[in-house]
């Protein structure tokens, strides 16, 4: 990828981090860089398609410590938790033997895994020795009759959201757009009709949801409800040949993440589909994710069942929640998280009753800051240090009952024995929609209440006397 | 003598391996105040922070040199000289190790002669040590990562002395990458046993054994083998060498300072721990202790009870070298049969497999070979879960990494009491399955089929 098409994908006119110097990325700092590479976030956006085989080609570093990690779920196919790599050698590095073999390892992969495409993403080492994945995918897509998509996402690069952006650039280069959505189904036709006379059928689409740990599973029934077909996502529990019909959507709906803005955009202008930013992470983000799709669908009759489901929702997660929320009420909570979800998760703990008592803007924009000063006051404390050092005065100075946070500082808070719960992408439980809320209250109070933490708070019996005593019978 | 099949396949599905620089950055996380910083992209250093995070959920002291698209085409020795500097500056460690990746190899940056750089330009931070190694990730493995920077370490602070036997009592354990954190200790017991001090090199059972440490937050390893204690260890009487994959470290600790050494391919099962403790009697000069005879007797019984459930018992084992000789050698000797081993890459030891064929390859070759030989069970690390499933057989989870099981860092696989523990697991995964003979019914019998099914359940 030349630098000219890097700087172009960093200049993102639909972000609000644009005007920003510190727009795109900041040049890393040796001996002091935490978080992933553009391989990395390319493949984050793009492995939950779960029928393609994603081959990643470069020597092993990159796919063998990091293949079927990733929380996703899916409802058919596993193709996309099979690994696979062309696993380069020395000799393949030093001979140019790069380009032959991944042609070959194309062949091997669709021969024994008849994946719906194949994704091939560049690495380091093959995009520094030049191998031309383009021509290669070209000629094994020609020559074998199966879509062959390359994903040009070298680490070196830079940050895991270019590697996001770089993936959404490579949907719409090489996929979106090149088939038709099928029709509705006509059972499920029938049975909307049924339950919604005069009901339209929408087409519509999320990009930047991952269906991590399964948790857009409980949110997708209420989409069929409406009479919103999702005709595919990008990318939770994708299949490719969804993604092809992205462009037939009638809105779109940018999930909790700025870094696929450039597909929504691109959609947008070349295809006139509509796009909000959202989240489905508490009550009030998910009632308002559901009004955005009516508002942008301009449906009326739609904007009156979403009224309706959504009174029937609230009233229903509301009397389940009232439990949870006399034992979690008035606790208090440092969150530190990135972008959208500075916000928007404190609209969610707010719904249980508890404080938020600061919240990390390191990733966030002015648009995001001034969410947080309506939902948290105009005297909001906003942290922008991540440190763990720096985590933890701030939870002790604000007085905090636990820390809510990405993965990366969950050992941070256990080493310093406070309270954590993990809201990234790496975690076990999913929070999204309405009952989402129940997982999440239970995983607050789990951890905020285990006993755990007053025992190994607690010094052993022995530590205070300094001299061991007189022995028994002495 | 196996015969040794190399890779057949242009793609690698489902790999077993896991890299080079991911194995010397956790040789350096055996040391104390130490910190590694990959020479690559920050990818590089991500990556492998979250493989171990997962599998010792622990946090890892781990940074970079952070290549960008700059530095990689025009050159990154900037990136080097001032990764290194900032370390000193904010964490004051003693040892910063800095392990080549596949990027910078490929690029042809010289860590050696940067690291040279460095110390020229700042020698205000001469007293930190800094261990440049070259591991890409193109050769090689998990295993061969650590073994080298087990090296380097050696090369770089180990002093070249003649005093060997000064500090009568102390040994040397020059430690593999099979070992797990538990298995340190044990070994270390072991050692105490007779009367004998022991220097692990690395002691990644004193950094990564998972403890709670009053001060909140370190950048740096919590634990490990001091530095100054790495600096003494021409002063000890002995080397005990485990895992042949070390061997060039042993012969560069034995050429620099004449200690004498006894090597070991592996402490698994009861010949590999008698050899182990006769060796530490002999140095020692001490009787066995009566614990280690009661721990030996103990091992035996569980072999007679067990024997039932391991002899003949098909294994298809996937894991890097040393561990799996270990592995194949402890279940020959207690009857078991490797009816599929799969190496990430070749090395000498696999010869010694005492099997027809050992295949250089990944987790699908497990599964085909597994499913032609007719194995029982599988000794793989978490990758193999999914392997397990689709062959519908159990998994002993062993190696690197184990991300969706709590503790596979902590548990001990060597000495007598591991051996014991390990035969259970194997005796009870075996019982666990249940292969009946399947049912015959005679044709002349006339009660009708299906009626005797629910004859004599009492019904609620």
């Amino acid at each position: 990828m030349k630098a000219s098409q890097i700087a172009e994908l960093l200049n993102e006119p639909a972000c609000a981090h644009n005007t920003k110097e510190k727009s795109g990325c900041a040049r890393p700092k040796p001996g002091a860089t935490a978080g992933g590479c553009s391989f990395d976030g390319a493949q984050i956006a793009l492995l939950p398609i779960a029928d393609v085989a994603h081959i990643v080609h470069g020597p092993i570093a990159c796919a063998g410590s990091s293949w079927d990690n990733r929380g996703t779920r899916t409802t058919g196919p596993t193709l996309y938790r099979i690994g696979m790599t062309t696993d380069l050698t020395e000799q393949d590095v030093i001979m140019g033997r790069g380009e032959k073999r991944l042609f070959h390892a194309i062949k091997q992969a669709i021969d024994s895994y008849a994946p719906a495409a194949v994704f091939v993403y560049a690495t380091c080492v093959t995009a520094l020795i030049g191998d031309d994945m383009e021509a290669v995918c070209k000629a094994a897509s020609e020559r074998w009759g199966v879509p062959v998509v390359p994903v040009d996402c070298a680490g070196f690069y830079g940050t895991k959201n270019l590697g996001n952006r770089i993936a959404g650039e490579s949907m719409l280069k090489y996929v979106i757009g090149t088939r038709e959505p099928d029709p509705v189904p006509a059972a499920a036709l029938a049975d909307f009709r049924q339950r919604a006379p005069g009901g339209r059928v929408h087409d519509v689409t999320l990009i930047g949801e991952y269906n991590i740990a399964g948790e857009f599973f409980p949110v997708a029934p209420l989409f069929d409800e409406l009479g919103l077909r999702i005709v595919g996502t990008l990318s939770g529990d994708a299949r490719y040949r969804e993604v092809q019909t992205l462009h037939r959507a009638e809105a779109s709906m940018v999930v909790c993440a700025k870094a696929l803005l450039n597909v929504a955009r691109k959609l947008e202008e070349g295809w006139g589909v509509p796009f909000f930013e959202g989240s489905f992470y508490g009550v009030a983000d998910t009632s308002q994710a559901f009004r955005d799709f009516a508002r942008l669908l301009g449906d009326d009759d739609l904007a009156a069942r979403t009224e309706a489901m959504i009174a029937r929702e609230e009233a229903n997660i509301h009397a389940a929640l009232e439990p949870w929320r006399a034992r979690l009420k008035g606790r208090r909570v440092l969150l530190y998280t990135g972008g959208v979800k500075s916000w928007s998760v404190v609209s969610a703990l707010q719904d249980l009753g508890m404080e938020v008592v600061a919240t990390g803007t390191k990733k966030s924009t002015e648009e995001d800051k001034a969410r947080i000063r309506e939902l948290m006051g105009p005297e909001a404390k906003m942290i922008d240090d991540g440190s763990p050092k720096a985590l933890l005065s701030a939870y002790k100075d604000y007085g905090a009952d636990i820390l809510i946070a990405g993965g990366r500082n969950l050992y941070t808070a256990l080493k310093a024995r406070i309270p954590f719960l993990d809201i990234n992408q790496e975690r076990e439980f999913g929070y999204a929609g309405y009952t989402g809320m129940i997982e999440l209250a239970r995983q607050l109070a789990l951890s905020i209440e285990s006993p755990v933490w007053e025992a190994v708070r607690r010094p052993a019996p022995w530590a205070r006397t300094k001299a061991a005593g007189n022995p028994v019978g002495a | 003598m196996a015969e040794i099949l190399k890779r057949a396949k242009p793609l690698a599905v489902n790999p077993l391996k896991a890299s080079q620089p991911v194995g010397a950055a956790l040789a350096f996380l055996g040391l104390r105040n130490a910190l590694p910083m990959l020479h690559g992209s920050q990818g590089c250093t991500a990556f492998g922070k979250v493989f171990f995070v997962r599998h010792f959920r622990e946090p890892i002291p781990l940074q970079t040199t952070a290549m960008d698209q700059i530095s990689t085409v025009m050159s990154s020795d900037e990136n080097v000289i001032e990764g290194l500097k900032t370390i000193c500056e904010k964490s004051r460690p003693e040892v910063i190790g800095l392990p080549t990746t596949g990027l910078s190899e490929t690029q042809g940056s010289d860590v050696r002669r940067l690291v040279r750089e460095f110390r020229a330009k700042h020698p205000q931070f001469d007293g930190i040590a800094v261990v440049p190694v070259n591991t890409p990730d193109y050769a090689g493995c998990l295993e061969t990562g650590f073994a080298l920077a087990l090296e380097a370490i050696i090369d770089t602070l180990v002093p070249e002395t003649r005093v060997a036997g000064r500090r009568r009592k102390q040994v040397n354990v020059l430690a593999s990458a099979m070992l797990t954190p538990g298995d340190i200790e044990v070994v270390k017991d072991w050692i105490e046993g007779f009367g004998l001090r022991p220097v692990v090199l690395p002691d990644i059972g004193d950094s990564l054994d998972g403890h709670l440490v009053d001060a909140e937050t370190t950048p740096l390893t919590l634990g490990g083998t001091p530095r100054g204690e790495i600096a003494a260890m021409g002063e000890s009487v002995a080397t005990l060498v485990v895992g042949r994959s070390i061997g060039g470290a042993a012969d560069r600790l034995k050429a620099r300072t004449g200690v004498p050494d006894y090597r070991f391919d592996h402490l698994m099962g009861l010949a590999a721990c008698d050899a182990f403790t006769q060796t530490l009697a002999e140095i020692s000069g001490q009787p066995v202790p009566d614990r280690v005879e009661r721990h030996r007797a103990q091992l035996q019984d569980a072999m007679v009870d067990t024997h039932f459930m391991t002899g003949f018992t098909r294994f298809a084992l996937a894991l890097d070298p040393d561990l799996l000789l270990a592995f194949s050698q402890f279940l020959a000797g207690v009857g078991g049969e490797v009816a599929a081993a799969v190496s990430p890459v070749r090395a000498d030891v696999l010869s010694d497999m005492p099997c027809a064929v050992v295949q250089v390859g990944d987790l699908e070759d497990l599964e085909l070979a597994a499913r032609e030989s007719g194995a029982r069970i599988v000794i793989s690390n978490s990758h193999a879960v999914q392997t397990a499933g689709r062959l519908g057989l159990p998994i002993l989870r062993a190696g690197f990494p184990q991300y969706d099981f709590v503790g596979g860092y902590a548990r001990a696989w060597v000495g007598y009491r591991g051996a014991r523990q390990a035969l259970f697991d194997i005796a009870n995964l075996f019982l666990g399955q249940h292969h009946d003979i399947p049912a015959y019914r005679s044709a002349f019998r006339t009660e009708p089929v299906g009626a005797q099914a629910g004859a004599g359940m009492v019904r609620h």
